[in-house]
C-alpha cells in the first residue's frame, strides 16, 4: 500500500486532515493547497496522491511537516525494502 | 469429480428459491473436506475466479496474501474471515438474492476460506433484510455455529473493506485509514480477509468440482458465471446468472428491453460508467469493460430509458454519493457536493459554457485524495457522463435536450 521500493513516502490520513495548511508551507516543492485548503500532491500519478514520494533531500523538511501537524494527519513511510 | 457438478449456466441458485441445507446437500453434495491451502489456493489460481464485490481482484491472490501460518497454534488461529453482503449499492440485489436462496454456498465458502488460511475466527456480514435467512441456514447445521454475524447498515459505504472491520471492530461502518492491507493488519491487527458473498458461493464451487469444471462457462479472461443485477429501462428489476464476458445487450434483451428502448447503460453501479447504445455488444467481463473505461464493480447494469436524460439521471446519482460521503475526508466532503452542483446546472440547462470543463478540474482534483474509493468512482462516473453524453451537454447549453422535447 504506502510503502515503495527505495524511497521514503509521505501518507497523508485524510480522516484527520483538517486543511490547516502548515505541510504546504514546509514542502511546497511537495505539496500544494486545494480550493478548499486541503494539501495536494505537485507530483506523481493522482490516484496515489494520498501517498506523496519524499526525494532524500526533503527527508528532514518531510519529517517537521509529521513533527509539526497540528492534526497529527502525516506520517512518513520507509521504504518498502528497508523495513 | 462429483457426479452432483451442476450443468450450463445455473450454478449458484441450482437448489432453487430458499434452498435449506437438504436440498442443499442434495444438490452440490457434501463439501470436500478440509481442503488444504496448498491444494485450494492454487486451484482458485487454475479456475481464474475474480472477486465478485467490485474491486474485481483475483481471488487466489487475495487468499494468497494472507500471512503463511506459523509454527504457534496461537499463530494459526489468528486470521480473521469475513464474508461481506454488505451490498450497499442501491441497485445491487444479488447479495440479498444469493443469501435468500443460496445461504449455505457462501458458508460453504466461508468454511473452506477459513480452513485455508488457518482462521480461527469467522464473520458473515450483511445487512438486516438478510439476517433471518443466513440466521435460518446457520442453525440447520452443525459446522457453522462459529460464524459470527454482523449487521451492516444500509449505506453506500458500509461494504467497503476497512468499513467492514470498522463495523465489525466499533460498531461504526466508515472508512478508515490504510497504510498496510487488511489481510496483513486487520481486525483487532489481525490478517483479515474480506471476501464478496457471491466470491465465497464460487470458492465453494471450486473446492467441489475443480477449476476444470468452473472454467467450463464464460471465456478465458472471465470465467464462470456472474450474478448481475439489472434495473431501470427493463421490465422488472433482475437478478440474472450468467456467463462471464456475456455481451450486455444479450442481457439486456433476456430481461426483455429492446435496443430501441435504451440510451445508454450504466455498468458497474454509481461508481461505474456509461456505455453508449451503440457500444452495447461489448462483454460483461473486467478486461473487456476496461477497453471502454468502465469497470464491472458489482455486476449492475442500469438501463437508461431512449427518452431519459442521461446527464440529470447522472446529476441525481452524484447527488445521492455525495450525500453519502462519510464526511471524514475533506476533498470527498467539499468537492462530491461540487461535482453534484455543477452537473445539476448542467443538466438543467446553464448556457455557462465553463460549467463542464470546472466539472471536469473538479473532478479531477479529488481523486486519490481519501481514505476510500468514494471519490474516485464518483469520478469516474462523472468524467463518464461528460463523455457519454457531450452531445447532450452541448445541446443543454442552448436550452434544449436532446432526449426530451422542449427541454
Amino acid at each position: 500500500m504506502a510503502g515503495t521500493p527505495n524511497r521514503y513516502t509521505l501518507h497523508i490520513d485524510w480522516t484527520k486532515c483538517d486543511g490547516r495548511g502548515l505541510c504546504t508551507e514546509l514542502i511546497p516543492d511537495l505539496l500544494a493547497r486545494d480550493k478548499w485548503g486541503y494539501p495536494i500532491a505537485k507530483t506523481g500519478d493522482p490516484a496515489a496522491r494520498s501517498n506523496v514520494a519524499v526525494p532524500g533531500s526533503r527527508l528532514a523538511a518531510a519529517g517537521d511537516a509529521v513533527d509539526l501537524c497540528p492534526l497529527l494527519a502525516l506520517k512518513l513511510i520507509a521504504p518498502t525494502d528497508a523495513r | 469429480m462429483s457426479t452432483h457438478s451442476p450443468f450450463g449456466v445455473n450454478r449458484l441458485f441450482a437448489a432453487g428459491a430458499r434452498a435449506t441445507y437438504r436440498t442443499h446437500l442434495a444438490t452440490y453434495g457434501d463439501l470436500a473436506p478440509g481442503s488444504s491451502r496448498a491444494e485450494l489456493i492454487p486451484e482458485l489460481e487454475r479456475s481464474g475466479l475474480i472477486g465478485r464485490g467490485g474491486a474485481g481482484f483475483p481471488a487466489a491472490q487475495k487468499f494468497g496474501s494472507v500471512p503463511r501460518s506459523g509454527m504457534s497454534s496461537l499463530w494459526r488461529s489468528s486470521a480473521i474471515v469475513i464474508a461481506n453482503g454488505a451490498e450497499g449499492e442501491p441497485r445491487s440485489l444479488k447479495d440479498e438474492r444469493l443469501l435468500r436462496d443460496a445461504p449455505h454456498l457462501v458458508i460453504d465458502g466461508l468454511l473452506a476460506a477459513a480452513a485455508v488460511v488457518h482462521a480461527g475466527t469467522m464473520y458473515l456480514y450483511t445487512t438486516a433484510q438478510s439476517l433471518p435467512s443466513v440466521r435460518r441456514a446457520i442453525s440447520e447445521r452443525d459446522d457453522a455455529r462459529a460464524i459470527r454475524v454482523v449487521e451492516a447498515p444500509d449505506t453506500f459505504i458500509s461494504g467497503e473493506a476497512s468499513a467492514v472491520v470498522n463495523a465489525i471492530s466499533n460498531g461504526v461502518a466508515l472508512p478508515t485509514d490504510k497504510t498496510v492491507r487488511l489481510t496483513t493488519s486487520g481486525l483487532k491487527q489481525r490478517p483479515t480477509l474480506v471476501q464478496n458473498v457471491e466470491t465465497l458461493a464460487h470458492v465453494a464451487l471450486v473446492a467441489r468440482y475443480g477449476s476444470a469444471w468452473f472454467r467450463e462457462v464464460g471465456s478465458n479472461r472471465d470465467p464462470g458465471t456472474r450474478l448481475v443485477t439489472v434495473s431501470g429501462a427493463v421490465p422488472a428489476d433482475r437478478v440474472l446468472e450468467v456467463p462471464g464476458d456475456t455481451p450486455v445487450r444479450d442481457i439486456l434483451r433476456a430481461c426483455g428491453a429492446t435496443d430501441d428502448d435504451i440510451a445508454a447503460v450504466l455498468v458497474g453501479g454509481y461508481h461505474g460508467a456509461w456505455l453508449s447504445g451503440n457500444d452495447l455488444s461489448v462483454g460483461l467481463s473486467p478486461a473487456a469493460l476496461a477497453s471502454h473505461g468502465a469497470h464491472l464493480g458489482a455486476g449492475i447494469l442500469y438501463a437508461l430509458a431512449a427518452d431519459q436524460c442521461g446527464l440529470r439521471a447522472s446529476a441525481e446519482i452524484v447527488r445521492y454519493l455525495a450525500n453519502e460521503s462519510a464526511q471524514q475526508c475533506g476533498p470527498c466532503m467539499f468537492g462530491l457536493p461540487e461535482m453534484a452542483r455543477l452537473l445539476e446546472r448542467i443538466a438543467s440547462g446553464d448556457p455557462d459554457r465553463r460549467l463542464a470543463r470546472e466539472l471536469a478540474s473538479v473532478s479531477e482534483s479529488v481523486v486519490g485524495r481519501g481514505s476510500c474509493h468514494h471519490p474516485n468512482g464518483t469520478t469516474r462516473l462523472v468524467l463518464s457522463a461528460l463523455d457519454a453524453f457531450s452531445p447532450d451537454v452541448q445541446a443543454h447549453l442552448t436550452g434544449r435536450c436532446v432526449r426530451r422535447a422542449g427541454r
